[in-house]
Formats: structure tokens, sequence, C-alpha cells
């Protein structure tokens, strides 16, 4: 794509002056969070390019990664009540420089049609973006539960149609988990901070330990590496996690061994 | 090419170098001189469909992408114009150039002169160049690419209006025996022709295409799945019939051509286009060129070959490779480019590396401690910035961005002088980082990170903003707007910049041994000619015996001893002191990767231990054993390769008639494929027996008869010799039952359709030889997962790219030879044999392999062991290691190819691709807002 982007100034095609590019080795190495940090910023559309199908330079066949992570941005778009339509995905190889013009041409003259961002959907600016920065902090947990369907890679095009739908994205938005660490269960082994990879839990040597629901990323790993004998990570849906004991509260008060 | 004198290992070659007026270290392939040249030519590139000017670029991928002046040039004719000279702004343009004497000694030569297309211009009865809608399949392809005369349109010449409805005749120039045709099949014509349906169906789904053609030939590597893809689109047929080309209509210039189907006789319909599938020729002057290199041509003008080294020429130390050793594919090219490059090197190991200089760079400047320091050169190229962009404002806004200490313009930034004007400023200004603003990172990156190590500053410090194929030539009407987008692109630059961080490219010890799987004649070939240059080979042979599949076999077409060959190449093998032989062996454990394989095998020897840098896959094909036509149940009944073997050993059956049965087992649902050697077989076999017994009757009941190259020329032969051919249709296949004869002899009774009679035709046989197919060897699926490489559908060995990989895997230091790959004939698995050895000859000579600076790289910290990044990663280059806080992925550099899926996939952010990190990318993404609000869209492009 980048190639075609090349091929299309070689060949002096013209084309409008909107777009700035921005390279990467290969498509699927986008990430949904440069897309949702594009559109925090105000951007008014995003597109991402790659090879044809099939056509891997490398043999991951990376293309049908960005793909997926496309139309899962796009329902996470049309759930937030931006127009989809912003983002789009394009595949062509490096002799085709005159698509490359001609998409970016279509591409841009749609986003105008739209209008700005947000403005064009009817939502307002402080809303939009305290929406995007909700669903950016949830990025971990979406590519979690979606890790499989992520790397899918199928065999007809056409069944991309329904890789995924807006229930199911909208579902996985709302019943987005927290953990909650039982105090009464807790025994301070210190197994869930250390494994923590957002270094969310605080606690210590006869501590409590408590998880900042504000850096937790909700990948699940403390609930996985509480020793099953304590039990002390509790998964919620849908309810409010209780508040963290204050901190003066932490100590734990062991019984004694009885004799 | 003037002259070559003395011999193997001590050549002396004349060149005449033909002047091209422009001087190729001043040109920067900016093109502004094409611009202004007054000359209109037709463009030899695009077969003189479109035009180009007088001084021009050969095409958009020429190397170097430099311009050159051809002989329509006024200056040149007439002594008048010079506009070129004045409007280059480096002067590059040299028109007092001669042309220039060249004498260089080499030890080696290889001929790679290619092929021509077959001219139809010849044969008046294709109308080509009186009906304006007949065009050459070359044509065609230019009109086909994006870059071709219409920019991808299709358009007919005679109303520049696309065509419909289009016909392409085969074997133009190919199978004829008529005077200014070519005997030989073309081998890639049946293919190319289905490619071009398929674009053209891309182009415009409503496109009727039909192809008449005399045989389908989709003799290579899934060539039947694309046939059939090809066959099944909508509006696409494929007719068998010979055709003429009778007339164009005076008005609409549509033409019409005249075929017969069984069906309906002769039938006349009229085309919008007509396609001629010309076939391929020698180059143009291949008399010259023979005698000029002193080597030998076959009958057909292609060089004459040793039958037992396709790359061997008559002359000692001149080496053939790809169309010139006769029509063939891209695959069969690559296999004789990299077979012929071993061949040389065989010849000239002991010469190895003498010439090569390392380059030595100043030691590297640690800053890590200081301040980012950035430099920003604009670069004008020429006018093709300048003229549009306002350089000099860029200059001056880069000046105001955070951190850029330091701008300046430059009229073109790749001159040397240039380059030493960054050194001298990354010195003089202490930088520590370079932005250049100029052309595109994919053809002068390297040359600048280049000059930043001359500087002594870590290469991977650099950054380019493409200015120029993406700003200036794509906006040259609104320079407002594009010296705003420079701007933009420069400010993401520096942004991006600011975070980069020095990487290293590491190196790690290539273990100079070679492992090679299976001991066929792929694999004795290969080993002999790595253990030939001096590296220790290891040679793994199931069986107790060398020699695989060959020993079933006793000659070749072109009449090669297989035996007398075999035999000696074992005697080579045995005696040579660097090649260990296992027979009886099994591998049970294969670790390590690229120049670092550890293999243990189980052999005859015992259990051994192989350090090895290489392997090379060549574990050979089996053959089907058919469950079809009485095979097994009558031993009257036999194979193709049984028959060889009792015509071999004498027992000459003095029968009166034989029938071949071909694609036994192939061909169909269960093996989608064509078997590739069959055909040729069968020919080869009735060819011997009517040599031993004229009277014997034999019958070859067949699909399509793929006798591609040259050996056409005996499927010819034999019809000749009254072998008989009957097609038959897979839905209507032969049968076999025993009866007996009129005379109460008791016989084979063969019942087929005779396509031409319509009518069941009996033949009593005395035998019956099963063309049977070419299957996977068992143990391929085994083998293919110790050395962790894929297979193709079909169950044979996936080459890392089909055309331009074919001997290489996608897993870095493993290559794939012999019929592993695919079914091949003996001089096609001599060429991949060699041509394997020569892809691993170029990692063992290496004392290292070098890791790229740009690769994954985990934060154990973060990293939650999920095995997202894992699960993408198609080089095997993540594992996993338990430690105290549970399993963290690790990245091994060496094998990691820097694509950055895993990146993306990974919910914590713990593996990064470094070079394109997301603080990297999340810096362009943020300095894209910086300016003014307003309407954008952000890109991120492959």
């Amino acid at each position: 794509m980048y190639g075609a982007a090349d091929l299309a100034g070689v060949s002096r095609l013209q084309y409008t002056t909107e777009m700035r590019l921005i390279r990467v080795m290969c498509s699927g190495r986008v990430d949904l969070k440069h897309v949702l940090r594009a559109f925090s910023n105000g951007i008014d559309g995003v597109f991402i390019g790659g090879c044809r199908f099939d056509e891997c330079n490398y043999t991951t066949h990376g293309n049908y990664h960005a793909l997926n992570m496309v139309l899962l941005c796009r329902k996470i778009m049309e759930h937030t009540g931006l127009n989809p339509e912003r983002l789009r995905f394009e595949v062509m190889s490096g002799s085709e420089g005159n698509l490359f013009a001609e998409v970016v041409n279509d591409f841009v003259k749609k986003v105008k049609e739209l209008g700005p961002l947000g403005k064009g959907e009817g939502i307002d600016k402080n809303e939009l973006q305290s929406k995007l920065a909700e669903i950016t902090k949830l990025v971990p947990y979406i590519k979690l539960v979606k890790q499989e369907k992520l790397a899918s890679r199928l065999v007809n095009l056409e069944d991309y149609d329904r890789l995924f739908t807006s229930e199911e994205v909208g579902s996985l938005l709302s019943q987005v988990p927290a953990y909650y660490i039982d105090p009464e269960k807790c025994q301070a082994c210190g197994t869930c901070a250390r494994r923590c990879p957002a270094e969310a839990i605080a606690g210590g040597k006869n501590l409590n330990h408590v998880i900042d629901q504000e850096k937790c990323i909700k990948c699940g790993t403390c609930f996985e590496a509480c020793p099953p004998r304590f039990g002390a990570v509790r998964k919620i849906v849908g309810e409010p996690v209780p508040p963290p004991l204050p901190e003066e509260k932490r100590t734990i008060v062991r019984k004694k061994k009885e004799n | 090419m003037d002259r070559v004198e003395g011999e193997a290992g001590d050549f002396q070659v004349t060149l005449i170098k033909k002047p091209r007026y422009v001087n190729e270290s001043k040109c920067t392939g900016c093109t502004t001189c094409v611009e202004y040249c007054p000359v209109v030519y037709p463009d030899q590139f695009n077969q003189e469909i479109s035009k180009n000017k007088a001084i021009h670029i050969y095409f958009a991928q020429a190397i170097p992408l430099v311009t050159y002046i051809d002989e329509s040039c006024l200056y040149l004719k007439e002594k008048k114009c010079r506009i070129c000279e004045a409007v280059c702004k480096n002067d590059a343009i040299d028109f007092t150039q001669t042309p220039e004497k060249l004498e260089v000694k080499v030890g080696a030569i290889i001929l790679a002169p290619g092929f021509a297309p077959f001219d139809p211009g010849l044969r008046k009865e294709y109308r080509y160049g009186e009906f304006a809608n007949v065009v050459t399949s070359m044509d065609y392809e230019r009109l086909l690419c994006a870059t071709g005369p219409y920019e991808g349109e299709i358009l007919r010449a005679s109303d520049k209006k696309h065509p419909r409805k289009i016909a392409w005749v085969q074997c133009v120039g190919s199978r004829q025996v008529t005077p200014g045709g070519n005997s030989y099949c073309s081998a890639v014509c049946c293919t190319y022709a289905q490619k071009q349906v398929i674009l053209t169906k891309d182009h415009d789904p409503h496109a009727e295409c039909t192809i008449f053609h005399n045989d389908v030939r989709s003799y290579g590597k899934d060539f039947e799945r694309y046939f059939q893809r090809t066959e099944k689109l909508p509006g696409v047929r494929f007719i068998r019939s010979y055709v003429s080309i009778v007339k164009e209509d005076p008005q609409t210039k549509n033409v019409t051509i005249r075929y017969t189907t069984p069906e309906e006789g002769v039938k006349e319909e009229e085309f919008e286009m007509v396609v001629l599938s010309v076939g391929l020729t020698p180059p143009a002057d291949f008399q010259d060129l023979a005698g000029k290199f002193g080597i030998e041509l076959n009958a057909h003008g292609f060089c004459k070959t040793n039958p037992a080294n396709p790359m061997e020429t008559s002359r000692p130390g001149i080496f053939v490779s790809g169309a010139f050793q006769g029509p063939v594919d891209i695959p069969e090219s690559v296999f004789s480019a990299s077979g012929a490059g071993s061949q040389c090197g065989e010849l000239l190991a002991y010469r190895r590396g003498k010439l090569a200089r390392e380059r030595i760079y100043p030691p590297e400047r640690d800053v890590s401690g200081e301040e980012p320091r950035i430099g920003v050169f604009v670069c004008h190229c020429g006018a093709n910035i300048g003229r549009v962009v306002d350089v000099p404002s860029a200059v001056e806004y880069a000046l105001t961005l955070p951190h850029v200490v330091y701008a300046q313009e430059q009229l073109f930034s790749c001159a040397t002088n240039a380059a030493k004007e960054i050194t001298d400023m990354i010195k003089e200004k202490g930088l520590n980082r370079v932005v250049v603003a100029a052309c595109s990172p994919r053809t002068l990156e390297p040359l600048f990170r280049d000059t930043l190590r001359e500087a002594g500053i870590n290469q991977y410090y650099f950054e380019m903003a493409n200015i120029r194929e993406h700003c200036s030539w794509v906006h040259a009407k609104e320079k407002e707007e594009a010296t705003r987008k420079a701007k933009d692109i420069i400010r993401m630059s520096v942004a991006r910049a600011l975070h980069l961080e020095p990487l290293r490219e590491f190196e790690l010890p290539v273990h100079k041994a070679a492992l090679v799987v299976g001991g066929g004649l792929a694999g004795l070939t290969c080993a002999l000619s790595i253990a030939n240059q001096g590296h220790e080979v290891h040679l793994v042979e199931k069986e107790k015996e060398l020699g695989g599949m060959a020993r079933k076999i006793h000659s070749t077409l072109e009449g090669l001893d297989v035996q007398a060959y075999l035999r000696e190449l074992i005697r080579k093998v045995d005696q040579h002191p660097l090649i260990h032989v296992y027979t009886g062996a099994t591998i049970t454990e294969a670790a390590g990767y690229v120049g670092n394989f550890v293999t243990r095998v189980e052999s005859e020897k015992g259990v051994t231990e192989i350090k090895h840098g290489a392997a090379i896959i060549a574990t050979g094909a089996e053959v089907y054993r058919p469950t079809e036509y009485l095979y097994g149940a009558d031993d009257r009944v036999m194979t193709h390769l049984e028959l060889e073997e009792r015509i071999a050993k004498g027992e000459v059956p003095n029968v009166r008639s034989l029938v071949m049965i071909q694609c036994v087992g192939c061909r169909n649902e269960d093996r989608n494929y064509c078997s590739r050697v069959c055909c040729s077989e069968s020919i080869k076999n009735a060819l011997k027996l009517k040599e031993l017994n004229p009277q014997m009757e034999i019958y070859i009941l067949f699909r399509d008869i793929r006798t591609y190259g040259f050996k056409e020329d005996y499927y010819r032969e034999a019809a000749g010799k009254e072998v008989r051919f009957i097609r038959y249709e897979p839905d209507d296949p032969p049968r076999v039952e025993a009866a007996e004869d009129e005379e109460g002899r008791p016989v084979l009774r063969v019942t087929v359709t005779d396509p031409v009679l319509g009518q069941k035709l009996a033949i009593d046989a005395d035998l019956i030889a099963l063309a049977a197919a070419v299957v996977p060897a068992a143990g391929t699926r085994e083998v293919a997962g110790l050395f962790k490489v894929n297979l193709s559908p079909d169950g044979f060995f996936k080459e890392a790219h089909v055309k331009l990989r074919p001997v290489e895997f996608a897993t870095d230091g493993v290559y794939l030879c012999g019929m592993a790959h695919y079914p091949k004939f003996i001089p096609e698995t001599i060429n991949q044999a060699y041509g394997a050895a020569g892809r691993a000859l170029t990692l063992l000579s290496r004392e290292a392999v070098t890791a790229s600076g740009s690769v994954c790289e985990v934060n154990e910290q973060k990293c939650m062991g999920c095995g997202a990044c894992s699960a993408v990663c198609a080089y095997g280059a993540i594992e996993f290691r338990e430690t105290r806080r549970g399993k963290k992925a690790v990245v091994n550099p060496v094998l990691c190819k820097g694509d950055g899926l895993c990146n993306a996939k990974c919910p914590t952010g713990a593996i990064q691709l470094k070079h394109f990190t997301d603080e990297e990318i999340l810096s362009q993404i943020d300095a894209l807002v910086w300016a003014e609000d307003r309407q954008l869209a952000a890109v991120a492009v492959r």
C-alpha cells in the first residue's frame, strides 16, 4: 500500500490533500488503540491500507488481522454513535497507484460528507471525548475477550460481514467485569500483586490487597492467580464494586493457631 | 558483450557499454527532464501502445531508477534541442558520453538472456498488425497492468473502449511444425492465459472470456486448481479447437474467429478483442550470442545443455539459467538461477570472499544521556519538491518544533556532497537524531542510515518525511496546501524522531554445516554441491541404500542413462570427505533455528546429535498404488514404473497390444493436482517399446497430453510411430475387464469412448500400464512438524513463495528440493537441488546471521502470559517461559521478522515492535493535530 502511494506520486496522479500517512511495516500492526487515539484527537477519518489478500509480504497475512480489527472497531464506533464509515480498510498492491489515488479521493469525499467528527453525528464534543476515553481504557479487555476472532482468517471474504455483530459488541461493552479482592478472604500472599501486568494492586506484608479500579485493565490475571484455597478475587459484572477498605483498616488480623 | 577469452576459472570478457547520456551517479531519478523533453515516442516497455519521451526511465521499477536517452533524441539525431541539459539541476545530462569498452576478469559465466516472445507478425494468418483489435498476450499483459499504457484500463486500439467479449488463441508460435512456427510447447501460455482471464474478470465482472486451446497443460504446482478456478468463473469458456482468424468488421473493428466443436461443427463467432497467446522463442540474437560465448545450441536455438546437468553448457565454466534452457516458468527459472550460482561457487570455492571488503564505521556515540537534538534537512529534489512546496518556509517551520536545533534546505539530499553536509552538521551541531524530508523511505532510507553511521550515530535515529511521492508530486497545483501538508509531515516525523531508540543489529554465529534430509537424486546432488564448496554435509536417508526413486528409473526421454549417472553420483558422495551419510535413519528431534540447528538422528551408526546451520528437505515422493483398473488383481496390469522396470530388465513383453491409461489416482477429488511427469513417462515407454517391437499396438488413453517444453517433440514422434492417443473424459473413464478375444486368447478388454466418433471402442490388450500418480512421501507430515515448515493442500511441502522463492521455506535456514516440493523430472530436480544448495550456501558462507534491530521485545512485568502474541506469530519467534511471576513471553530476535502483529494483539502492550512502538506511532498520531483544527484523515499504511 505504501508502495501504491509512492507509485501514485511517481505517476503524478493528483489527489486531494487532506490525508496524512503513517508508515507501518504491516497493516496488522495497526492497533485498535491507534484508531481510537486518532478519533479522540478529533481526526475525522481513519484509513488503513494493506496488501492484497493472500499476497502477504511476510507469511503472516496480517491484512486479515487488520480487517478483523477494523470490523470490530466499526461496530464499536456504531455503539459510540460515530459513523463507522469514518474508518475504512482497503487492500491494494504496490503497482496500483491509480487505485490509491482513487480510494483517497473517495474516502475524503465521504468523510467530508459526514462532516466534522461528532458534529456530523450530533454528539457533543465532550461527551464523545469521554466515551472514547472510556473505550480506550477497555482496549486490553476487548483484545482479550475477542482474541480469537481478531486473529482469525476466514476463507470467504463474504463471511466477514458477520464476524462481529452489533449485539455482540453491545454486550461486550455493557458487561465489562470488575475485579475485587474480598478483604475477608485475602491473606496478603502477594501473588496477585506480583502477577498484575498493570501494577494496579496495592498491598504488602499483612496488608489487605486492593485493586486500583482506575489502573485495572480487567485482564483477570489476579482472578486466575489467587490461590484457590483463598479464592479472594471476585469477578463482578453488572453491579457496583464495593469501595476499597480505607488504608488504615487494611492490616490483617490473623487468628492465632490453636494448639 | 563483445568477446570472451580464456577458460573456466580465468575468463577475460570484453563488454561494450552503450552510452546512456545521463550520468548515473548524478541523476536522482527526479524526471523533470522527461517532462520537458519534446520528443514523443512509442513506449518500448508498454509494447508501443502508449507514448514516452526520448529521455525516460525504462519502467517504474527499473534499477537503477534513473533516466536514459534513446536514439529518438533530437540532439542525437539532428544536434538540436538539449532542453534536458538545461532543466537538469544536478548536471546529470552528458551528451559527450561514447560507447565504453570494459574488460572484466571472471572465473565463471552465467548466461541468463531470457527469451523473446514469438512474433505473430511473421505469420500472416494471425492478422497481427493488420486487425487493430488483435493483440499479443504481451500487449495484453501491459494493458492489464496499473503502470501500463492506460493505467490498468483494458482498452481496444480501434476505439479506446473496453472490450467485453474477448478470445484467447493458444499455441501461437508453439506446437506447430509448419514453417515459421515452433514444434515445442512453450510451457507457460496455458496458465498465463488463465491468469489474464482472472484479471480481466477482476476488471470487468461481465467480461466474456473464451480460450481456444489444444490441451490445457496445468502441470505445475497448484495449476490444476487455478485452471478450475478460471473455468468456474461465469462467462468463461474453454473450447478445444484450432481456430482461424477470419475477418474484421469494417465498422465495429470486431474480429471473427472460425472454430469447430464436436457438437456444432464449424462455427464463426465475433469477438471485440482477440489475444494471441504467443509462445517463447530463443533470445533475438541467439546465434550471435552462441558464437561469442563459444557454446552450442539445440535444434530449437536454445542453449544445448548436458542431460545430467541442465545448467551446464557445452563450454566448461559457462552456465545457463532461466528460459535460455528452454521454455520454463518462473519457479524453474529461479531453480536454475540459484543452481547456476551454486555451480559457479563449486568452481570458484577456493576464491570465496577474496574480493570482499569490510566497511569500517567510526565508533558509535552514546547519546542516551543527551537531550534530543534533532536536525531537519529539507530537500528540494531539484525542482521536484521545491517548485510545489515552499522549502524555505518548511525549514523555518521545522526550527520552531520542539528539540529541533538545526534545519537547512538541500538541493538533492541524496547527492554525495549532501550526505557529507549531513555528517558534518551532525558533528558540528551535536545532532543526535536526523529527519530528512525528501522522497520515499522505500528507496533511500538505507543510504541515509548509512550516513548516520558514518557520523557515529545509531542508524535507527533516522526518520524520513516523504514530501515528494506523498506530497509535491500528487498536489502539484495546490502549492499552499502542499506546503501545509509538507509541514505536517515534517512535524509528525520530528515527533516520531523524539521517541526513536538506538537499536542493535546483533549477530549470531552460523554453524557452517548442512543437514540434507533424503538421499535421492535431489538430496545427493544438493549434498555434493554444498560439500564441494567446503562445507560439511550430513546426509540422512531412511532406506538402507541411497538413490531414492531414481533407482526405479532407467532412462529419461532425452536419453540419459539414469542408473549409470546415479551410481557415479553415489560414488562421489560416498567418497567425499566432507559428506557423512546416515542410512536406515530416522530423525527423532530437531531443534534450533537458522544458523544453529541441532538434530538427533537414529541410524545404522547409532544415535547422533548433529549441529548444523542449514537444513535441506529432499524427502522425495512415492508412486500411488492404484485400486483402479484391476491393478493388484490381475498381473497383466502394472504401473508405468513397473513397465519401465520390465523393459529395462529385458523382459520386453512380446505382446500384440498394450494400453496405457493416464491420470490414475490424481486430477480427481482425492488428489486435485496433475502429477506432471506421467504423460512423458508413458510416451518414453511407448517409444522404447516401439523401438524394440515396431509391430506392437500401443494405445495411450489420456485426458490432456501435457508434454510441455521440448517434450512435445517426443509426443509428436510417438504419434508418428502410430502410438494411438485416445482422449477420455473424467466422467466417462475407460473400463477394464478380463475377457477372451476372437481367437479365444485371454485378454484385458478396455472399453473407452472415442471422442471423435462418439462411439464406444473396445480394445483387446495383453498388458495395461497405469500412469499412477506421484504422491507425497510417507512421513512428510512428520518431517514438516520437526522442522516447523508447512505443507500445501496436496500434501507436498509448501515453499516460501510459489514463484519467487521456490527452494526456500518461510522458516529461515530450511530449504527444499526435488519431488518433496512437487512431482518433477530429473533435470528439474537437478536444477532445484543445485538451487537449494545455492541458497544454503549464501547462509553457510557467512560467519553470522544478522538480526534486524526492528524486532519485538517483551516487557516481562507487563506480560500476562495470555498467548495472544505467539498465536499470531507465523515465524514461531515467541516462546513462553515459566517465571515466579507466571508464564512470560520471550522473543527470539533472530526469528522475528518485525511485522508487529503480536504488538497489535497484546492486551497490555507488553510486547513492542521496536522502531514501530506504540509510543512512536501514537506520537505521530498526536502530532497530526498540533496545527489548527481542520478536517484530516490519518492513514496507516504498509
